[in-house]
């Protein structure tokens, strides 16, 4: 390990680069995959998260146990119906060029990222933005857009109606600004390493595709001199092997996740490495519930769902200490208290009865089998919870056949609704019962099993237009309660992030959305 | 092995030629125990699956990744799901030797065809064809296997012919040389003579007298084969759940050499002997049936 | 000589025209497109992204504007990677898998010739037991098994060698990925040379040489070795393509930014311009690593001339 940092230090002192003059301390972070491109706007996998984020600060950032403080914004003002924030932007915000960032910057991003021409594909996270929607449909001028800049250090960003995650998701990549005068010049070529000014604690040094990002530590960022590490080395590795033989052979300080099935063996050989945390996200099942489909009728959906042992998914085929899920939202969600599946206090052989009660009165018994097909995508774990499945309903009399494809069919046939039942699974975009749950609502793309009750989307509704954050809440919960009644889906389990961490790292603290930004890790000298 | 005799003519009566290759191969040790393993390993995948006291799918919710025993019926352990491995080996044997045999099968058949036609025409013909041969072989094959998995789904026909199509290139190089070789021979001049018909001619007399090296050929195709079908299964495109192969079993086991050596050592023994004894079938085959070692 | 080369070059492009036109409809016919994945796309920006790069033409419309980019030299954007072109992906990955590929096969050559004579010499003995015994194992285990098993050895264990990462294909980097990579071949050649190497000792010139009295080095070197060579050398056209298949494996489990790797992640993500550009390079350097066997044939035999 101390090889490559003094290595690394002694160049950085011939090129006088270096802030310490003793050594140089660079942190190595295996991330799950090659970014497609570090334009905020233009990405939306968790990877990329890990290298933005070291990058780029939006007004409001995370702190290293994942609660909200501010970044650029110093301090902000919200109007009294909630929906009209005024920001006022640090003096010491600088570009890493040391051009100051200006609210003119967030304008411009924000325009940037709803403009149609730039086919961002998250922007829909910033929806609650007052005319952000039809901005992106191309129905509206993005100057109606509601944002604008009062002066150079001010902000106010208006919002459609009152959003109470709102100031959680500021801290989104997608609400990260961008040098409105880097862009200007160099179109969308301006994130190559060779043109990128960012304002985060780190600035892009080089990009090797398939190989390495570097970034070294920005030296205009407002709180460098708090800043541990000097550079940041990402390595994208896709195979979660590697990763780990990587770290092992100490060629990585830190690997994003690890390979489940290596969960045993890390606990007895590398038990202080080892990072479990719960994790923001929803293993699921989506059942088809179009016509046609023996998933339409409501007493199939819960005769599987019955015979689905959760425990033994989690505790037997994962182990990784996730948690049974008898709910869509998880249960470490912020501001609320959700329903659970009904069945939850049943025991399994009580349950067994049910589902085979309901099976028959849905007309399906040993001389008319229920043929489905489970469709997963490709992955170890996909496919060992698929078949475990499989196999707790073998007693209904069920038949399945298993179905693998690679994501982008996975995702582009649920879409089509050309399944039975699929596999599929939610990470929070933002820590909100609402990201969740308006999954479910008739009509929304990402509803894959087309779910529609109207009586679901009427609570809904009112909940965003609910201010006070209980009786929001509680209409949450109600339609929560309403789409488990249903068995809209059938939920696992509850995700965990699954981290190796060096032992002399410090500053890494486990959190639920799993972000972990390097400006709060050092090394333990 | 190679003596310095006089390159004898090839008996024409196809039974007595078979008689005398069988004798030499069975003077092969190694080549004659290659014949018996791979008999027992192809029995035990047909069999086998019926006789383990576990089924394909079945789940043993008691042992999970557990080691191999004799207490509790796993005799080469269980995988992640609480399956029964060796039952699972043996099923996946029956895919693999399939998918070997009949991509093989499809790679004979495209390729004896073309090569006999190229040689039996000859000239302008057999030049067109054998130019179109040397282009098909400049293309990078796998990729194109890749991509007609990736259109296709993992269909196991398809694995077969995709397969197949990509072998059948050398197959038919070497039936066109030796029908080129045999053409000129009197007994087809004879037939030309007597007015048989080109096509009874490739069908009646060229190809059973080219079958020797077709022969060896084949048993150094299956091997490769195997191997391709477990590359693929490496990359994610392998055969559909419940259903499982060598190459399957293996690219599972290896993400557990550490921590479940049998899911990686039970699959990895079968395969390796099976190639094994193809390879020495193979070199024996090619010794038996040689006409200049006779 | 040049002439020849000029030839064999121009035959190459009906071989790049049919490996491209073949992979584009094949690409094209696959499910899924680009832009599915776990996130949907609103309707009207799919829409957008579809026009711009030309996918809601008819796919007969979208080969000709492909072709005639690619005539001049332009082989699109990559869907997936933004921020670089399909050619600088190209340009990054080709040398790096071009540098293994050659390692490779220089590797399995300078083992498994010698291995080959020896294990001919000594017919029939414990050596040539051992070394043919090595090689069929070499046949009979699947890369993707060796390439973890030597990272765990050498890199875990050991900690002699780097586990992965391509470091700019500094030796220590490289190591791991050829072994593992020329294993399997090592395996071919060393059985195909012990072979031919049995055959030609045992032909008439050899005698003669013998008869002439000189001695058993200068029989084998002089004389034997080099006819002994050609099958071997026949065969690097296949294990050209073997090694380049591996390479895929190879730099997936190793973490090698070739472009191997870039091929298989653009198929399973339908990025279709990475997809056709991986294949089009790996057309050309198939192409000319056979070119270069058949002229290192033509140095080796006497018979045979390309003066055409």
């Amino acid at each position: 390990m101390s090889k490559p940092r003094l290595a690394v230090g002694s160049l950085l002192l011939a090129t006088g680069l270096a802030a310490s003059p003793l050594q140089a301390d660079t942190l190595r972070l295996a991330i799950m995959g090659e970014p497609a491109s570090l334009d905020p706007h233009k990405i939306s996998g968790t990877w990329e998260n890990d290298v933005v984020g070291d990058l780029f600060e939006g007004l409001v950032t995370e702190a290293a146990d994942g609660d909200r403080i501010p970044g650029v914004a110093e301090s902000w003002e919200v109007s009294e119906d909630g929906t009209v924030y005024t920001f006022s932007l640090r003096d010491d915000a600088e570009w890493s060029d040391g051009t100051p960032v200006t609210a003119d910057d967030f304008v411009f991003a924000f325009r940037r990222i709803l403009d149609p021409a730039t086919a961002a594909s998250y922007a829909y996270l910033l929806y609650p933005v007052k005319n952000a929607e039809a901005v992106y449909a191309g129905e509206a001028d993005s100057d109606t857009l509601g944002i604008e800049a009062l002066d150079e250090r001010t902000l106010r960003i208006t919002l459609e109606r009152s959003t109470p995650y709102f100031l959680d998701q500021l801290a989104h990549y997608t609400a990260y600004p961008v040098p409105k005068h880097v862009v200007e010049q160099y179109g969308d070529d301006w994130s190559r390493p060779e043109h990128m000014v960012s304002n985060g604690a780190f600035m892009l040094e080089d990009w090797q595709s398939q190989t390495r990002i570097e970034a070294v530590r920005n030296p205009h960022f407002h709180d460098a001199e708090d800043v541990a590490l000097d550079e940041v080395v990402y390595f994208p590795i896709e195979e979660r092997n590697t990763a780990l033989n990587r770290f092992r052979a100490g060629e990585i300080d830190i690997a994003r996740e690890f390979p489940t099935q290596q969960y045993d063996w890390l606990q007895d050989n590398l038990p202080e490495a080892v990072q479990v945390a719960p994790y923001l996200g929803i293993y699921y099942y989506a059942f088809n519930t179009r016509d046609g489909h023996a998933t339409s009728d409501p007493r199939v959906r819960e005769a599987l769902s019955l015979a689905v042992r959760r425990e033994v998914i989690t505790g037997r085929i994962l182990g990784t200490g996730e948690e049974p899920a008898y709910h869509f939202v998880p249960p470490d969600v912020a501001h609320y208290d959700g329903a659970e599946l009904d069945f939850a206090d049943l025991d399994q052989q009580a349950r067994l009865e049910r589902a085979r009660q309901l099976m028959q009165e849905a007309g399906y018994g040993p001389d008319n089998p229920l043929e489905l097909q489970l469709r997963y995508n490709t992955s170890e774990d996909h496919r060992k919870v698929a078949i475990a499945v499989a196999a707790m309903w073998k007693p209904l009399g069920v038949e399945v056949e298993l179905y693998n494809s690679e994501v982008a069919v996975h995702y582009a046939d649920i879409r089509q609704g050309d399944f039975d039942v699929a596999r599929a699974g939610w990470i929070g975009d933002y820590n909100d019962a609402q990201n969740f749950l308006s999954l479910l609502e008739g009509g929304v793309a990402n509803n894959y099993g087309a779910y529609a009750n109207p009586a679901f989307d009427e609570l809904m509704d009112r909940a965003a237009g609910t201010q006070d954050l209980d009786a929001r809440a509680e209409l949450m919960a109600e339609a929560e309660r309403l789409a488990l009644d249903d068995h809209a889906v059938l939920p696992i389990y509850d995700y965990v992030s699954r981290n190796l961490v060096s032992p002399t790292l410090t500053g890494w603290e486990p959190n639920i959305e799993d972000i972990h930004r390097s400006r709060w890790i050092g090394f333990d000298d | 092995m190679t003596t310095d005799t006089a390159v004898s003519t090839p008996d024409l009566a196809g039974d007595s030629l078979a008689r005398e290759a069988w004798r030499r191969l069975r003077q092969n040790q190694a080549a004659t125990l290659s014949l018996v393993l791979l008999a027992l390993t192809t029995l035990a995948c047909v069999i086998g699956p019926w006789l383990t006291p576990w089924g394909l799918d079945e789940v043993d919710w008691n042992a999970f990744l557990t080691a191999p025993s004799l207490a509790d019926g796993h005799y080469a352990g269980t995988d992640a799901n609480g399956r029964d491995l060796l039952t699972r080996v043996l099923h996946g044997g029956r895919v693999s030797l399939s998918v070997a045999l009949v991509a093989t099968l499809v790679s004979l058949l495209i390729g004896v065809l073309y090569g006999a036609v190229a040689g039996f025409l000859g000239g302008r013909v057999d030049n067109l064809m054998m130019r179109f041969v040397d282009i098909m072989y400049s293309l990078p094959f796998m990729f194109l296997v890749i991509l007609l998995m990736v259109v296709f789904g993992r269909n196991i026909l398809l694995i077969y012919a995709a397969i197949g199509a990509v072998e059948w290139l050398d197959m038919s190089r070497i039936v066109r040389g030796q029908v080129l070789a045999l053409k000129r021979r009197e007994f087809v001049e004879a037939a030309h003579a007597l007015g048989v018909r080109g096509h009874k001619i490739v069908t009646r007399h060229l190809i059973p007298n080219a079958i020797g090296p077709v022969i060896v050929y084949v048993t150094l195709t299956v091997p490769k084969v195997i191997l391709l079908e477990s590359f693929l299964s490496f990359l994610g495109l392998g055969v559909q759940e419940p259903l499982t192969s060598w190459g399957v079993l293996i690219s599972e086991g290896k993400d557990m050499m550490e921590t479940a050596p049998w899911m990686l050592l039970v699959p990895s023994v079968f395969l390796a002997l099976t190639l094994l004894c193809l390879n020495f079938l193979g070199d024996g085959l090619r010794d038996a049936l040689d006409p200049k070692t006779r | 000589m040049p002439g020849y080369i000029l030839k064999r070059l121009l035959q190459a492009i009906p071989t790049l025209w049919i490996v491209i036109t073949l992979s584009f409809f094949l690409m094209h016919l696959a499910p899924g497109g680009p832009f599915d994945g776990e996130r949907q796309l609103p309707p009207e920006i799919e829409a957008n992204l579809l026009a711009t790069y030309h996918l809601d033409e008819p796919v007969w419309k979208q080969y000709l504007i492909y072709m005639g980019n690619l005539l001049q030299g332009d082989l699109g954007p990559s869907f997936k990677y933004k921020d670089f072109s399909v050619t600088e992906l190209v340009a990054q990955g080709f040398p790096v898998s071009l540098e293994l590929g050659l390692w490779a096969i220089g590797l399995a050559l300078l083992i498994g010739l010698p291995l080959g004579v020896i294990a001919a010499l000594k017919r029939n003995s414990t050596v040539d037991y051992l070394v043919m015994g090595a090689a069929l194992a070499g046949v009979a285990i699947p890369n993707f098994v060796i390439a973890p098993l030597l990272a765990l050895v050498f890199g875990v264990f050991l900690a002699w060698l780097p586990v992965g990462g391509w470091n700019d294909g500094q030796w220590q980097n490289l190591v791991l990925p050829v072994v593992a990579l020329s294993i399997q071949q090592i395996a071919y050649i060393a059985r195909m040379m012990r072979a031919s190497m049995i055959e030609v000792l045992g032909s008439h010139f050899i005698r003669t040489a013998r008869a002439k009295g000189l001695t058993e080095a200068e029989v084998i070197w002089r004389h034997a070795l080099r006819p002994a060579m050609l099958p071997v050398v026949s065969y690097l056209g296949p294990a050209v393509a073997g090694i380049i298949t591996g390479s895929v494996v190879i730099e997936q489990i190793f973490g090698i930014p070739g472009i191997g790797r870039y091929f298989v992640q653009a198929a399973l993500n339908r990025d279709y311009t990475l997809v056709m550009g991986t294949v089009v390079f790996y057309g050309a350097l198939i192409v000319l690593l056979n070119l270069l066997v058949d002229l290192t044939y033509s140095a080796l035999d006497p018979q045979i001339r390309h003066d055409d």
